[in-house]
């Protein structure tokens, strides 16, 4: 890991709170998301869905629809490519179905037509011939074995035999012997748990507009969290070359996770291949349920050993958790975060991947983690209320930090976790006094944070200001963050820059923004662009003043002599050595490309009071205080805006959201009638406490802070319910008529 | 599909009674967009009725209210008069959807509509509520409880469209009140609900009462047994635990994604409890 | 599906349209207005992110008919700003980071001017009532209902 990044310095931009580049586009209306774009010529996709949970499509009859006056194309797993790489063919097998439909909702085919109507009712007119197959939706249920099997052939090595074919990866993780350090415990506490399916929750459902020209080349506009990564999939499932497809990321409307793979972008490009003309397709919300990435919903056995006074002396969990129809790798990570707070000399997490007839996963902010951790910090819950223990105490016995051999793997550097728990039992809300049937829980929550490949530009125009060309689409306020590392970095005002996000031939590869990564990653790159920008202007500067360059410094946004020795020269600004930059070499630019280390995991602690109404089992959240460790705040707001964000999707996922099979596999909520994410109405103000404990890796300290708070509110709000309603519950969501049977006993 | 706005009700009726296809009624069309939307009905003609004189009025009849089968949870929510004498029927009409749907909404599209859990229906069935209906052979009123005969299903014949709600008068000392659950605090549809409408003698006993229940069976029920728990009480604790009691067997409901049969029975008993000290509070009765 | 002939006003300017009797408003402002910044969430009226005021009353533009705007007063977020000046709603709204992603924003604020031209000094529990119509799903609403507050105040001493 890079971990001599960071150097301590005084800020004179970063950490204050200006306006964000496209506030104003975004309060007028005036934004273009991915629904907003137009072509000539432009014609309407709609996709048909499998109604049926599990499916052999025995054959598609598509000539009725073809016959429709105003169809312009129709397509079917059948015209989209075999691929040999596996990744990529389960990507391209969830845009569109090709021998069986896994889940409800499961593409099957596609139409273009010259409007909604027309394409509405042409898939109507198709006729899909299905031989319904059993189906298994719960995790439990499939890794069964004899349970119906979701696809065969998907079993890694390192699965045991005899276990359900549905069972497709195992993974273990941690270190010394949990034998042992059991032995040496006061209590030791065996739970199980489970968790719901939630979903990302987007307001703006995946749209996308395809232009595939007959010279083979295409353009393509969509709302994702990565426009590189899209075409990286949409070239392999096209059979194109990188070069000819030119992804466009447009404003996003949210994603959390959720816009980082692709669903109707190849369908798009495939129609508008066949048509010959634009085709844009927009999903509905039913659509948004049904087919693209809910959470894997999981079922857990934590075990934990602890001596009176609060020492973890072992832990284990075993995970299996389900990422729908295909293999999914989100049980690895919720095993090697379950335990990551935690400083032990035994802990053990075993791992295991389960198929079901359910959409395929897709990432949801620290995917993986919240469910973990939730089972993890629930039984902690219970040894502290066994022991008479103060749970934030505990945490503190046995927090991990710098030095700490990690459950994972690693050596921690400096984290914050500490510092994190300590402010929290300082804070005012740890010691209000709550009234009769009110309770209090906390909990601790991590997240590794990433870094990743990274490429960014910065232009110095003639004229003084800056423009900045970076790859990652803005889900929160990124520009504002980027321009204000820039602006510190160069030493010009911040209203100077600007930021864009750029389409995919005008950058080299960037990676999705996910994994907290942006403000870490494309921070990094933008200060060091900034450098080498820095270090060209002194070398022009050196020209004009005909001495060495490396006599030549930059301080306040201007070069200076370095030093007596270098010559007595006025200091020439930024905007001056621009003015002349025709004359002195050309135009100005810097750049930095770098596959960043050093991202810097980020710990959080959440304190929530609730009152559990004891007649109809409703929770209601009464306070909420949010303390989390930034590294570095560049824009306090929006980073106290990601953890009240994260913390809000928790409560969802805590109280109300789930994903509700019936019994003939058919999603029974797909909107957001019945799939109840958090109301304005629902919730309390949200407090937001921000630690900077500095992330070696990057050069002003940054941690990503994007994830972190989605985790600790599963078992914060668990914790306190219990302490509320005098019940423990060990299923997530706690909705009303869980927690009214849990009370009657 | 064609829309037609009628400027008569009898213009919609006699369109709606013409019509050899599918049709539909718009009012505040909160739900007829929702079905149009999700493809559960592609009609042939749509009839909207907010032109029709009158229909988005409300106006005083008898010591009461007749209210308009187009008028809106936000202009019902502004009548202060309507507000006061019946404040039962005005909160449960109001907690409809959200303020962007009660912009819209109307108690006769949510009448109309069928679902057992509307929650404007039991405070109207509990308030003896009546509805205008206007047919192609003129007009008739109905019982607000006898319109509903199952979710999605009503008594109202081809080419008959209500045009107002009357709300009758009240004596003093009398007044309603109505609670649901959600799981939210709202957006949700109700998982049980119960209206209780009351009137007092001037000794805070209960002299007449009515209790209606929602969600809990395909229609939204008048508990006749619930209130005869009540009258005669001043809602001790005990008459409040028999009606509860009485509630909870009148309930027949079934298990789906908002809610089990156990929850919806336990909580109909609770909500009704709630609702008649509510109730009871606003009828000037004190305890 | 024959068409509907419309004549309405939006934003104060008339307009004419025809659209499918069965099309939504929403649509007809998006697709054959141009006027793309009321959003679809949901098409079903639970997010709110298409609101618009009809005739002065807050509404879901996703449950209303484009024929039902025959002779309508319409209201839509790209008539906030008075030219370059932005409502204080929309200038609170940057300046308290009240959005995220920006999808639920132009909805959230034509919902919060109606409920300040009503009540100008609602409490944050009727803020939050009235707002429950209108999902965010980035923010948790805390800096919303600040940004909203902080709007009014400054509307009430101007």
């Amino acid at each position: 890991m890079s971990l001599d990044e960071y150097t301590r310095r005084e800020f004179k931009q970063v950490g204050t709170r200006v306006r964000r580049p496209d506030g104003v586009d975004k309060v007028t209306g005036r934004a273009m998301y991915g629904a907003d774009a137009t072509a000539p010529g432009m014609l309407v996709g709609r996709i048909l869905r499998s109604p049926h949970a599990h499916a052999r499509v025995k054959g598609i009859d598509t000539s009725a629809a073809e016959a429709l006056k105003g169809v312009k194309a129709i397509i079917t797993g059948a015209d989209l490519p075999a691929q040999e790489d596996e990744f990529i063919r389960d990507v391209q097998d969830n845009c569109m179905a090709r021998d069986k439909a896994l889940y409800d909702g499961h593409a099957v085919a596609a139409v273009a037509a010259t409007d909604a109507a027309t394409a509405k009712a042409a898939l109507k007119l198709i006729k899909v011939d299905y031989e319904v197959l059993p189906h298994v939706t719960d995790v439990d249920a499939a890794i069964q074995p004899g349970a119906p099997v979701v696809q065969s052939g998907r079993t890694l090595e390192n699965v045991p035999a005899g276990m359900s074919e549905n069972v497709t990866s195992h993974s273990e993780f941690g270190h010394g012997d949990p034998a042992e350090g059991f032995a040496r415990a006061d209590m030791i506490l065996e739970r199980s748990y489970r968790t719901a399916a939630t979903h990302q929750g987007y307001i703006e459902p995946h749209a996308c507009l395809a232009s595939y020209a007959s010279d083979g080349k295409a353009d393509l506009w969509c709302c994702t969290q990565g426009q590189f990564n899209v075409r990286t999939l949409c070239a392999a499932i096209m059979e194109m070359e990188a070069s000819q497809l030119r992804v466009t990321a447009s404003e996003i409307g949210g994603g959390f996770g959720g816009k980082t793979t692709v669903f109707i972008e190849p369908v798009a490009l495939a129609l508008s291949r066949k048509a010959g003309r634009p085709v844009k397709i927009v999903m509905t919300r039913d659509e948004v349920f049904r087919a693209t990435g809910p959470t894997v919903h999981t079922s857990t056995d934590v075990k934990i050993g602890m001596t009176k006074d609060g020492r973890i002396t072992a832990a284990e969990a075993t995970l299996r958790y389900s990422g729908g129809a295909f293999p999914c790798g989100t049980v690895d990570m919720g095993a090697q975060a379950a335990f990551a707070a935690y400083d032990l000399d035994h802990v053990r997490t075993y791992g295991w991947n389960v198929m079901t007839n359910r959409p395929k996963e897709a990432a949801y902010r620290a995917p993986g983690a919240p469910q973990s951790i939730y089972a993890v910090e629930a039984t902690l819950d219970e040894l502290c209320q066994h022991f008479g223990l103060d749970p934030l105490d505990v945490r503190l016995k046995n927090a991990a930090k710098k030095g700490t051999k990690s459950s994972y793997g690693p050596t921690f550097p400096d984290i914050g976790l500490t510092a994190t728990l300590e402010a929290a039992k300082a804070h005012p809300h740890y010691s209000a006094p709550l009234k009769d049937g009110q309770g209090r829980g906390i909990s601790c929550g991590f997240w590794f944070n990433f870094g990743g490949n990274t490429c960014v530009s910065l232009n110095v125009n003639t004229d003084g200001t800056v423009g900045i060309t970076e790859g990652n689409p803005d889900i929160g306020g990124s520009r504002a963050s980027i321009s204000l590392m820039a602006a510190e970095e160069l030493g010009i005002p911040y209203d100077r820059i600007r930021t864009i996000v750029a389409d995919t031939s005008s950058l080299g590869y960037n990676d999705v923004t996910d994994g907290s990564r942006v403000t870490f990653a494309v921070g990094l790159a933008t200060i060091k662009a900034a450098r080498d920008a820095i270090g060209k202007m002194c070398g022009r500067a050196a020209r004009i003043w005909g001495i060495d360059p490396e006599a030549v410094e930059w301080k306040d946004g201007a070069t200076v002599p370095a030093g007596p020795n270098a010559g007595k020269f006025p200091p020439m600004t930024l905007a001056e050595i621009a003015a002349v930059s025709a004359e002195t070499g050309g135009p100005i630019a810097g750049h930095h490309e770098v596959n960043a280390d050093g991202a810097g995991v980020s710990f959080g602690v959440h304190i929530v009071d609730v009152e559990v109404d004891r007649d109809t089992g409703a929770t209601k959240v009464l306070r909420y205080t949010v303390f989390q460790d930034a590294g570095k705040a560049v824009h306090p707001s929006y980073v106290e805006g990601q953890m009240q964000g994260g913390a809000v999707q928790g409560i969802g996922w805590a109280l109300n959201e789930e994903y509700i099979y019936g019994k003939d596999g058919r999603l029974q909520n797909p909107g957001f009638l019945d799939y109840r994410v958090p109301v304005a109405s629902d919730l309390p103000p949200i407090d937001a406490v921000i630690l900077e404990i500095p992330n070696p890796g990057h050069p002003y300290g940054v941690r990503g802070v994007g994830e972190t708070g989605i985790v600790p509110p599963l078992a914060a709000i668990t914790n306190a319910v219990c302490r509320s309603a005098g019940v423990r519950l060990h299923e997530l969501p706690m909705s009303p008529p869980r927690v009214l049977k849990a009370l009657a006993g | 599909m064609r829309y037609l706005a009628a400027n008569t009700a009898h213009e919609a009726a006699e369109a709606l009674a013409s019509e050899p296809g599918l049709s539909r009624i718009l009012a505040g069309g909160t739900d007829v967009l929702v079905q149009l939307k999700a493809g559960m009905v592609e009609p042939d003609l749509v009839v909207d009725i907010k032109r029709i004189p009158g229909i988005r009025t409300i106006s005083a009849e008898a010591g009461g209210f007749r209210v308009g089968a187009a008028v809106s949870g936000a202009e019902l929510g502004e009548h202060a008069g309507l507000c006061a004498l019946w404040p039962g029927i005005a909160e449960g009409f109001q907690l409809i959807g959200s303020t962007q749907v009660q912009g819209r909404a109307t108690m006769a599209g949510n009448l109309c509509n069928g679902s057992p859990a509307a929650d404007s229906v039991p405070p109207l069935v509990a308030a003896n509520a009546v509805a205008r209906i206007t047919g192609p052979d003129g007009d008739r009123d109905v019982p607000i409880a006898d319109i509903p005969t199952g979710p999605g299903r009503t008594t109202l014949k081809k080419g008959e469209v209500i045009t107002s709600i009357f709300l009758p008068a009240r004596p003093d000392r009398a007044a309603d009140a109505y609670l649901r659950f959600i799981p939210r605090t709202e957006m949700d549809i109700a998982v049980a609900s119960a209206a209780v409408s009351l009137e007092l003698d001037p000794s805070g006993t209960v002299r007449s009462a009515r209790v209606a229940l929602g969600a809990v069976a395909p229609t939204v029920v008048a508990v006749e047994a619930a209130a005869s728990c009540l009258i005669g009480t001043s809602l001790d604790d005990e008459a409040l635990a028999r009606m509860a009691a009485a509630c909870e067997a009148a309930c027949a409901p079934i298990d789906d994604k908002r809610g089990t049969i156990e929850f919806r029975t336990r909580t109909a008993g609770v909500l009704a409890r709630r609702a008649a000290l509510i109730a009871y509070a606003r009828a000037g009765g004190s305890k | 599906m024959k068409k509907v002939h419309v004549s309405t006003t939006i934003n104060g300017d008339p307009y004419e349209f025809l659209c499918a009797p069965d099309e939504s408003l929403l649509d007809v402002l998006r697709d054959r207005l141009g006027l793309t910044g009321s959003k679809e969430g949901c098409g079903t009226g639970d997010c709110g992110a298409c609101s618009v005021t009809l005739n002065g009353r807050l509404v879901c533009s996703c449950l209303v008919l484009g024929a039902e705007a025959e002779g309508a007063e319409i209201a839509t977020i790209e008539g906030m700003a008075d030219g370059d000046d932005l409502h204080p709603l929309q200038q609170h709204f940057i300046d308290h980071a009240a959005l995220q992603c920006g999808i639920c924003t132009p909805g959230i604020l034509v919902a919060a001017r109606a409920l300040l031209e009503k009540n100008p000094d609602p409490t944050d529990e009727e803020l939050r009532y009235w707002l429950a119509g209108n999902l965010c799903r980035c923010t948790g609403y805390d800096k919303i209902i600040r940004a909203v507050q902080a709007a009014a105040a400054e509307m009430r001493g101007a």
